[in-house]
């Protein structure tokens, strides 16, 4: 994983305050087209200021989550509120809510100004406030120049852009934005995505954004809902998600992980002591989720919290530490991935840094090494 | 090795050349040519010959002094005739009004019809379509007729209406402008149907989720966001209307009235009853002229979509 997160670590964290109503709150919200149950009983609380992401793979429902907050979709069963207001039967252009499409939707035949005046032409906004508000949004994406243009004379960049300032012009306390960077290279996305936070803590803006992109979710957002089937996954910030996951998808949608499959053979408070052939060795876990003796678990490691050494390592309790060789190196300047080949076979993924720099690799092919990690690096999952 | 390569492009160049050339020379022959004769014929003197116009170029001989003469006659009476006679400017102002009726009527039928088509179900286009085009599979000339029955008196509209009590006696619509209006209407609608379908089928439908979500309520978003970028189908379709209607003979001859003045219907009088070629061909040049200018602007529109590349 190479996201780092952009937000300060002084962040608000309402979720974990009982006292605070959420803005947005998702009631047992099922949506089904004929047979296809798209979104199924999700059920979500989103707070004021939040960027929060739904992120999923492609019909994970992520979108029709977002299509239903918008408007343009009718929940099947359960209710959406926003602020506290039931939004069953209130169509898209009396809701509180703007989105930034994925396609952008802008208007061919509008110059930029006349795309980003047009909601405030809707509200019937005086004609000189329209204009100062205008001026200001594309001054703020800095687009000033370009106001006369039409859309089909813009780059890629200035359209999403555009596209944001007319979903912000109008001041939504809420703004939904489906695959907001989809459309960009990577270069520019990645400055987008510092620009996106910055006008979204400026403005004091509760941001939703749909991505099936993972490290933009992790970069950006306060919190995550990883989607899968129409089901929530599981939700928390970058962090939990990335360091605590809940179950298998979750831990292989997100980064590379090994999984160890094995069963339970000793609990002492939230240590969990796993029995795994797979791994050729006992895993010893602390601050897992606690799992019934004897009933069967995967462990899952991160490529990055296993070390690599080719010096037999001190006798130990022979826990947490296997041997195997190293079948496949990939070099990539600030890490270097290795593959590694346990003796039944299974293969193992480890990343290290590169901390010194030389020509010739300590380890190199076809070498004996040795894995191990702390009982801090493993998670346990039930499912 | 480059001899080759500039053969090659030159037989290239050949072929592509014979393809352009073969509808070019179909359109000089059956177009340009018939065109050239109409107009020289407009300058002509009517005579009791055949064919019944004089020659324009003659070859004098004078053979006292031993000289010959090229003489060419440029008769541009007929020109003046036309703008000197009241039947003929009434009968151009009516074809015009005729035809844009039937363009307003074609608009307000075919823009709903074409909309709906577009708005159906994928599945459902197909055949909806095909129900446009379907009245294309019976002889015009047969459908007309159908119309004469429908709208005489004693015809299918006048005894529905007599049967409902809404008029006493029976209803003759027949040979009467609104008889034209209808029939035209009729015939000219798929014209008008066809490229409105077209520009709104290929409308990006999140532009009006986009609008709505800005708090455009559904009427405002039709009329800021589809009829703006419909307009190049209405101008199209309109067009496709109003030029053939202009010089529609057919139609007003078989359901119009006695005075139901039509620049087609005099054209064929000035021919066929009149026997005046050069008058007729006088008109036909000047009807030409009438519809140039909505065939410029329509180039214009189409030239200017292209640029804005879609």
């Amino acid at each position: 994983m190479a996201g780092q997160p952009i937000r300060k670590p002084t962040r608000l964290e309402p979720w974990q305050d009982a006292g605070q109503t959420p803005y947005v709150r998702i009631d047992k919200v099922t949506k089904t087209f004929g047979d296809f149950v798209a979104v199924d009983e999700v059920s979500l609380s989103i707070y004021r200021n939040e960027f929060f992401a739904l992120l999923g793979g492609s019909g994970s429902g992520k979108t029709t989550l977002l299509r239903m907050l918008a408007g343009f979709e009718q929940p099947t069963e359960g209710k959406i509120y926003i602020d506290g207001v039931d939004m069953a039967g209130i169509p898209p252009y009396e809701r509180p809510v703007n989105m930034m499409f994925q396609s952008y939707a802008l208007f061919p035949h509008m110059t930029v100004e006349q795309n980003v005046a047009f909601g405030l032409k809707q509200d019937n906004v005086p004609k000189a406030e329209i204009r100062d508000r205008v001026a200001e949004m594309l001054g703020m994406v800095q687009l000033s120049a370009f106001g006369k243009r039409r859309p089909h004379q813009l780059s890629g960049g200035q359209r999403q852009r555009v596209a944001l300032a007319r979903s912000l012009v109008k001041r939504p306390k809420l703004l939904l934005l489906d695959e907001p960077l989809g459309a960009l290279d990577k270069k520019l996305r990645e400055r987008t995505q510092f620009e996106l936070v910055n006008i979204q803590e400026k403005l004091g803006v509760t941001f939703i954004v749909v991505t099936h992109d993972q490290e933009e979710a992790m970069t950006m957002s306060s919190r995550i809902a990883v989607m899968n089937h129409g089901v929530i996954a599981q939700v928390g910030t970058p962090t939990e998600i990335y360091e605590y996951p809940h179950n298998r998808f979750v831990a292989e949608f997100i980064g590379s992980i090994n999984m160890f499959d094995g069963r339970v053979v000793e609990t002492d408070g939230d240590q969990v002591l796993v029995a795994s052939e797979e791994a050729g060795c006992d895993l010893l876990i602390a601050h897992a989720t606690p799992a019934p003796v004897g009933s069967p678990v995967s462990v899952a490691i991160r490529p990055e919290k296993i070390a690599l050494s080719k010096e037999p390592l001190p006798d130990g309790d022979g826990r947490n530490r296997t041997t195997g060789i190293v079948r496949e190196i990939a070099y990539l300047g600030d890490v270097s991935i290795y593959l590694v080949q346990l003796p039944n076979g299974k293969t193992v993924r480890v990343t290290a840094p590169n901390v010194t720099r030389r020509t010739e690799m300590p380890i190199t092919w076809e070498d004996e090494v040795t894995l191990s990690w702390r009982p801090f690096a493993g998670v346990v999952l039930t499912q | 090795m480059s001899a080759v390569v500039a053969i090659l492009s030159r037989v290239g160049l050949w072929g592509r050349g014979v393809v352009v050339a073969i509808p070019y020379l179909w359109l000089l022959l059956f177009f340009l040519v018939p065109f050239l004769i109409v107009f020289g014929i407009s300058f002509a003197e009517s005579i009791i010959a055949q064919p019944p116009y004089s020659s324009l170029v003659d070859w004098l001989r004078d053979e006292d002094a031993g000289t010959s003469k090229l003489q060419i006659l440029l008769n541009i009476s007929n020109y003046f005739r036309l703008g000197g006679d009241d039947l003929y400017i009434l009968a151009y102002l009516n074809s015009l009004k005729i035809a844009a009726v039937t363009t307003l009527f074609c608009l307000l039928i075919g823009y709903p019809m074409a909309y709906a088509i577009a708005k159906a179900d994928p599945a459902r286009r197909g055949p909806l379509m095909m129900l446009v085009i379907l009245p294309f599979w019976t002889s015009f000339l047969i459908r007309i007729y159908a119309w004469i029955g429908i709208l005489k008196g004693n015809g299918v509209i006048s005894n529905l209406l007599e049967w409902t009590g809404l008029t006493s006696g029976p209803v003759e619509i027949l040979y009467s402008d609104w008889a034209v209006y209808i029939g035209m209407t009729y015939c000219y609608l798929p014209f008008m149907v066809l490229p409105l379908y077209s520009t709104l089928e290929k409308m990006d439908p999140t532009l009006l989720e986009a609008a709505a979500d800005l708090g455009s309520r559904p009427f405002k978003a039709f009329l800021s966001i589809t009829l703006p970028l419909s307009l190049p189908g209405i101008i199209a379709g309109s067009l496709l209307v109003f030029i053939p209607a202009v010089g529609e003979f057919v139609t007003p001859e078989l359901l119009g009235g006695p005075d139901t003045l039509m620049i087609g219907r005099v054209l064929w009088n000035e021919f066929f009853a009149n026997r005046d070629w050069p008058v007729a061909s006088a008109v036909a040049i000047a009807l030409l002229l009438v519809l140039v200018v909505p065939i410029m602007i329509f180039q214009h529109v189409q030239g200017k979509q292209a640029e804005a590349g879609r």
